[in-house]
């Protein structure tokens, strides 16, 4: 049967194929062991890295390989059919990298980002707190500069890969009476001094994945560790996010594709009055719209992502779009895939239980969907102001 | 540290039929993979050239697509990659295979240590190795699981599993090994060897190449014919005893002493 034709490159496909493999052979068959035990996937990490896939996005002089969103998109697509919570941690370590290449001094680039591109050490991204989700300039985490350092107070919340990852890119506030200008980012390491993590979260699934609190506690870093300048903290954030959006639709079209593999499989197989479950119209129907919805969010992604790569800047409405879209794909598809194997889908034998745990966090993570509503209402609103 | 590693492409054993009428595998649509036995000897290859630097040349004889098996062993890390491919070559039972290899080898120049899995999962003979370190004439260990080089880096310890247990064995280089699974855990490929995979030549070797005499090749050079092939029939036949437990028993024994296992 023909498939949609995305037009990949040999290179392009050899990623593909590296990162399906890594999926079938490597995550598999641990992913419900991992979940079960909310362990951190540091072998799966290492496996990543020796496949060179951390350095994808990030320039040849670092030891990368100069690709761009789109690839980093391949990627974690395939890495996503294995499982979302290792994917998310090989998501958020570009989450936390990308600061420092769009906005690191060339010291600080050659300083991290090799590490970064070998895999050699994680990178996190520390933007929410307690107080501040969906309203990130509500942050109250705070930097002071004293004398050759500056010094950070606050509590980070929710931070993926905390506690694991060695470099933190971290926003807090500089003025709060300038509002969002008032932010600036940071480059934090593990082992700074007063900089500590609060314990691991429990959470509904994405369990392979750590989650914790960033605690800092006076805490002193160097000044030469201020990325970009002072007061464009959530720039550097917004930048990074729509960079990074489509990324996670390409997860949540991943996972979207895992579910649908299982639910197909099975309703052939299922025998139920008589016949396979899949000859009820019911069913086709459902796995039509699946498997369509499926098609058309990979569709959206690729070329948001393509866009991206070709150097289009405000992309923060298509970004919102692919992540948007996806996402709520994703979740359907995942439910309705559990919907198909019925009891057999609610028990954790089968693996489209989790996968449907996983795939809500894809709707709240990086921003919630209807925040990336109200991003591409707002930037409707802007563009038919012009016409 | 020059190494060699002897690799062959066979039939994924997971997806290859058999057509019981004529005997013989359907190949046709068949995946074809590098023999799972040899991916630990390019891994415990890889692993010492990590540690001791030198060059990994992967040797396979086969058809065209073999390439394919040599490319994939590059993309793992192996730095050259040689294919015997001769019509001539066609058919060579172990015999013609241990001289075509054993000609190559001669012709790659200086080695230190050549691995080979422990056997094809296709032909399932076990004797390539052997039969390739008597041609040329090097010591050999067979059914290695553990290896390491001992610090005058020029003599090997490997651990040879048996039927009993294990046998620790000293070697000196050149020498060659043939690898068990259990050995090493191969890695994956990685995005920069697959690039450099699909970049690098690989040179086809043929008879003349070699310098093969061409009555020891192929077919010709063969000892052994297969004269015909069939899937063997397991006949189970089952009987059950009735009575008393101890009537049971007894007749349990009676029969087992009669199928002469008692
Ligand atoms: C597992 C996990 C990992 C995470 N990893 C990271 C990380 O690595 N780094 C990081 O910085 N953050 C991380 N986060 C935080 C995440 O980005 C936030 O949870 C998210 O942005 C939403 O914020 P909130 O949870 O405080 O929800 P709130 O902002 O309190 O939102 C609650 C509800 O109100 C809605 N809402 C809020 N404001 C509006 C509005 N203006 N219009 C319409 N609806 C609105 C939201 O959509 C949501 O439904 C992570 C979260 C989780 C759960």
């Amino acid at each position: 049967m023909t498939q949609v034709n995305y037009f990949l490159t040999e290179e392009q496909q050899m990623i593909v194929d590296l990162a399906r493999q890594i999926a079938k052979e490597k995550i598999i068959p641990v992913r419900a062991r991992l979940d079960e035990n909310n362990e951190f996937p540091w072998d799966i990490m290492r496996d990543i890295a020796q496949a060179d896939l951390f350095g994808l996005y990030i320039p040849e002089q670092y030891g990368g390989f100069a690709k761009g969103c789109f690839e980093n998109c391949l990627a974690l697509e395939q890495l996503a059919y294995g499982c979302i919570a290792v994917t998310t941690t090989f998501a958020a370590s570009a989450l936390g990298g990308y600061p420092i290449l769009l906005f690191g001094s060339e010291k600080q680039k050659a300083r991290y980002l090799p590490d970064i591109a070998s895999g050699k050490r994680l990178v996190a991204f520390g933007l929410t707190e307690a107080n501040a989700g969906s309203d990130a300039a509500g942050i109250q985490t705070t930097a002071v500069e004293d004398g050759e350092h500056w010094v950070l107070n606050g509590t980070k919340q929710w931070i993926t890969s905390g506690g694991e990852a060695e470099i933190y890119t971290i926003v807090a506030m500089t003025n709060k009476n300038k509002g969002a200008r008032g932010a600036t980012a940071y480059i934090v390491e593990k082992g700074d001094p007063g900089f500590s993590f609060g314990k691991k979260e429990r959470k509904m699934g994405l369990n392979a994945s750590s989650t914790t609190e960033l605690i800092m506690n006076d805490c002193r870093i160097p000044k030469d560790r201020i990325l970009g300048r002072n007061g464009q903290g959530f720039l550097i954030a917004m930048r990074t996010l729509d960079i990074a959006r489509p990324g996670i639709g390409s997860i949540a079209v991943g996972l979207a594709q895992a579910a649908l593999d299982e639910a197909v499989k099975y309703a052939r197989q299922r025998i139920q009055f008589g016949q396979p479950i899949i000859s009820f119209q019911a069913l086709q129907h459902m796995l039509a719209d699946m498997a369509t919805n499926l098609e058309a969010s990979r569709a959206l992604v690729y070329s948001v992502a393509r866009t991206i790569d070709d150097g289009k800047k405000d992309t923060a409405k298509i970004s919102a779009m692919a992540k948007l879209f996806a996402t709520d794909m994703s979740m359907r598809v995942t439910t309705d895939a559990v919907q198909i194997l019925g009891g057999y889908g609610y028990m954790k034998s089968y693996p489209v239980e989790k996968m449907m745990r996983d795939a809500k966090i894809l709707q709240i993570y990086e921003g919630t969907n209807q925040i990336m509503c109200n991003i591409i209402g707002q930037a409707l609103n802007k563009e038919y102001a012009k016409k | 540290m020059n190494i060699v590693v002897c690799i062959k492409q066979v039939p994924n054993a997971k997806t290859v039929r058999y057509d019981t009428e004529k005997g013989t595998l359907v190949r046709e649509g068949v995946e074809a993979i590098i023999n799972p036995f040899d991916f630990h000897a390019l891994e415990a290859g890889l692993h010492l050239k990590d540690a001791y630097g030198g060059e990994v040349t992967v040797l396979s004889m086969g058809p065209p697509q073999a390439e394919n098996a040599l490319r994939e062993s590059l993309s793992l890390g192996a730095d050259k990659g040689v294919l015997l491919s001769d019509r001539a070559f066609a058919g060579a039972d172990t015999l013609a295979t241990t001289y075509t290899l054993a000609k190559a080898i001669e012709k790659l120049g200086p080695v230190d240590l050549v691995l080979c899995g422990k056997q094809a999962i296709d032909g399932d003979t076990a004797q390539v190795g052997p039969g390739l370190a008597a041609r040329l004439g090097l010591p050999y260990v067979t059914c290695v699981n553990a290896l390491s080089v001992m610090d005058d880096e020029k003599t090997i310890q490997v651990r040879r599993i048996n039927e009993d247990g294990y046998d620790i064995l000293e070697l000196e280089m050149p020498a060659l090994l043939t690898v068990l699974a259990s050995i090493n855990t191969p890695r994956l490929p990685s995005l920069k060897g697959k690039m450099m995979a699909r970049k690098t030549e690989i040179p086809i070797w043929d008879a003349e190449g070699i310098g093969a005499k061409p009555s020891m090749v192929g077919l010709t050079g063969s000892a052994t014919r297969v004269v015909s092939t069939w899937v063997p029939t397991f006949e189970a036949r089952r009987e059950m005893f009735g009575g008393s437990a101890e009537e049971q028993v007894d007749a349990l024994v009676s029969r087992l002493k009669a199928a002469g296992i008692l």
